[in-house]
């Protein structure tokens, strides 16, 4: 018995380290691309350089462009995590008549296909006659992401006792005062990991920022433009300053987390 | 849940309750009627106007779904290139996200949730990047062609550029929405039932078969729906890794729209699509307890 047990463990953890591998691979070649020296791609590399690094880092365009992805990201996530938190207590917290059906329309746009809804919104924006740029890319990202953020606070709010709000009401507090000293309190790490999926995913999107930015250009986009047509070693590199950029935002968050807990458990 | 109060009292909770979970989901609501439902209607109004122009609302015809549905038109292939990456999608990744998702709820103990982030960060990661570092694996003097060389193997072998390549490239995307939901699934199933069995006798392929398996099934499907509907929608793995060999239903309508400039033809194909995939999700979420799968309450 203890033996089937050990190789089934040992063949789980084989697989799932291989899996792992694999999903991080490309990443790594990326990396490893952005690094060489030569304008084009061969591996082994024979000469290493950060020029590429440098020249991407220089660039008056692609200052622009990180400037927008920084602008549709900060405004996906801050509107994002207000409108999904009321949306979180809605699929979550409270018991109404349209609750069940409202789950279900939340979730429909996390699965419908991104390049349809991406195409959609671009025919809509032109019917209403709106001039698209970062600021409707803004808004197509929100369609996107309000759905999974309200899924990321809506696990926070099953977590959550409801007889506590009720508990401050009978000790006299006023609605503002139970949502800024008990609810927002108890739902904060929910809220703050939703933010974070808002921040990251809105970052790395590219389907939707393809047809809803028109002009404007962000990252993935332009990345996708360069890899299409006209590769240089600028690509890798930007590529990996922004896999870099999203893997410290997330540690950050993470530590913020942990930081917090630490406080309030001293 | 709040327990329905007393009929006695003049407000009571449930009431106020009701009320403001209506008005919680406001916001939500007016989102998705302007970002999601108008653009759809948009889309469908688009579909009845005459093709190759931009009068919608002033024209109606059928011509456009005529174009599609004419045998001679091969936008069906598309379909089936779309259908058939999506099934085998579906099909690989069962396989190979299993055995990883019952690593995070059993084996892999307290490491399992530093896993599970490993496994959530390419998410994070744009699409086409991931993809694009693949490309410069597979391709010609990449790594993998250049390290055959470099063993005096044969190089040259061209993987790139096939259909092969697209759906690895989709079980590579993908993947992270069939582990979620199968872990979710099997955390579902409870150790005692499992235990009982064993002391009963059963052997592990039994428990498999008829404790496992039945009761992290609607975790299972969510994710088989999940990575289905998403790999229907697929497109920047058959653009990026396939080199456009085959061309998906999404770049159909991405076509139409861009190149042909037919916004009415792509938008009849864009309605099939969002008809197709809007049907599917809806009836696997309705067979679903959300609350439960969820809240796990």
């Amino acid at each position: 018995m203890d033996d089937t047990r050990f190789r089934t463990r040992f063949l789980v953890w084989t697989w799932t380290v291989f899996v792992l591998v694999a999903l991080y691979l490309p990443i790594v070649v990326g990396a490893v691309a952005s690094f060489s020296r030569s304008r084009y791609f061969a591996f082994p590399v024979k000469a290493w350089s950060i020029d590429w690094w440098a020249k991407t880092v220089d660039s008056i365009e692609i200052g622009m462009i990180v400037r927008n992805s920084f602008l549709v990201a900060g405004f996906v996530t801050a509107i994002a995590v207000v409108i999904a938190f009321f949306g979180a207590l809605a699929f979550a917290r409270y018991d109404w008549k349209g609750r069940s059906l409202f789950q279900k329309l939340v979730i429909l746009p996390i699965f419908f296909p991104q390049p349809v809804l991406g195409l959609a919104l671009l025919l809509w924006f032109s019917a209403l006659g709106i001039q698209t740029s970062w600021m409707t890319a803004v808004f197509a990202h929100l369609v996107w992401i309000v759905p999974v953020v309200t899924l990321v606070i809506s696990i926070q709010v099953y977590g959550f006792d409801p007889t506590l709000e009720e508990a401050a009401f009978d000790l006299g507090c006023s609605r503002w005062q139970v949502f800024r000293e008990v609810t927002l309190p108890i739902l904060w790490p929910g809220i703050w990991s939703g933010g974070l999926f808002a921040f990251l995913l809105s970052w790395g999107n590219f389907p939707l920022s393809l047809y809803t930015a028109g002009a404007d250009s962000t990252i993935p986009k332009w990345l996708y433009a360069k890899m299409v047509a006209g590769y240089t070693p600028m690509v890798p590199a930007l590529g990996t300053m922004s896999t870099l950029g999203a893997a410290i935002a997330l540690i950050l968050g993470g530590v913020v987390v942990l930081l917090v807990r630490r406080l309030r458990a001293a | 849940m709040s327990e329905p109060a007393p009929a006695a009292l003049p407000v009571t909770a449930g009431e106020r309750a009701l009320s403001l979970g209506a008005k919680c989901s406001l916001p939500v609501a007016v989102l998705l009627a302007l970002g999601f439902a108008a653009p759809l209607v948009a889309i469908f109004a688009f579909s009845f106007a005459t093709p190759r122009s931009f009068d919608v609302f002033r024209s109606f015809t059928l011509a456009n779904y005529a174009t599609l549905f004419d045998p001679s038109n091969t936008v069906w292939l598309s379909f089936a290139w779309s259908i058939g990456f999506a099934f085998a999608t579906v099909a690989l990744l069962a396989v190979v996200a299993y055995p990883i998702a019952f690593g995070l709820d059993r084996v892999f103990g307290r490491a399992a949730s530093a896993m599970s982030l490993l496994f959530v960060f390419p998410l994070f990661v744009s699409e086409n990047v991931r993809l694009y570092g693949w490309t410069l694996f597979f391709i010609k003097n990449g790594v993998l062609d250049g390290t055959a060389k470099a063993l005096a193997l044969a190089g040259g072998t061209d993987v790139l550029y096939s259909p092969g390549m697209i759906l690895f490239g989709m079980v590579y995307t993908y993947l992270p929405f069939m582990l979620f939901p199968i872990t979710l699934g099997l955390a579902m199933v409870p150790r005692d039932i499992v235990d009982a069995a064993r002391d009963l006798g059963a052997g592990r392929l039994t428990i498999w078969r008829e404790i496992e398996l039945p009761l992290a099934m609607p975790g299972i499907l969510i994710g088989m729906l999940l990575t289905f509907v998403l790999g229907i929608g697929a497109v920047a793995e058959a653009k990026i890794l396939g080199g456009q060999s085959v061309i998906v239903i999404s770049h159909d309508i991405e076509i139409a729209f861009t190149y042909s400039q037919n916004w009415p033809l792509g938008s009849a194909l864009a309605v099939i699509v969002s008809v197709f995939v809007g049907a599917l999700t809806l009836w696997g979420l309705s067979r679903l307890d959300l609350d439960r799968l969820l809240g796990r309450r």
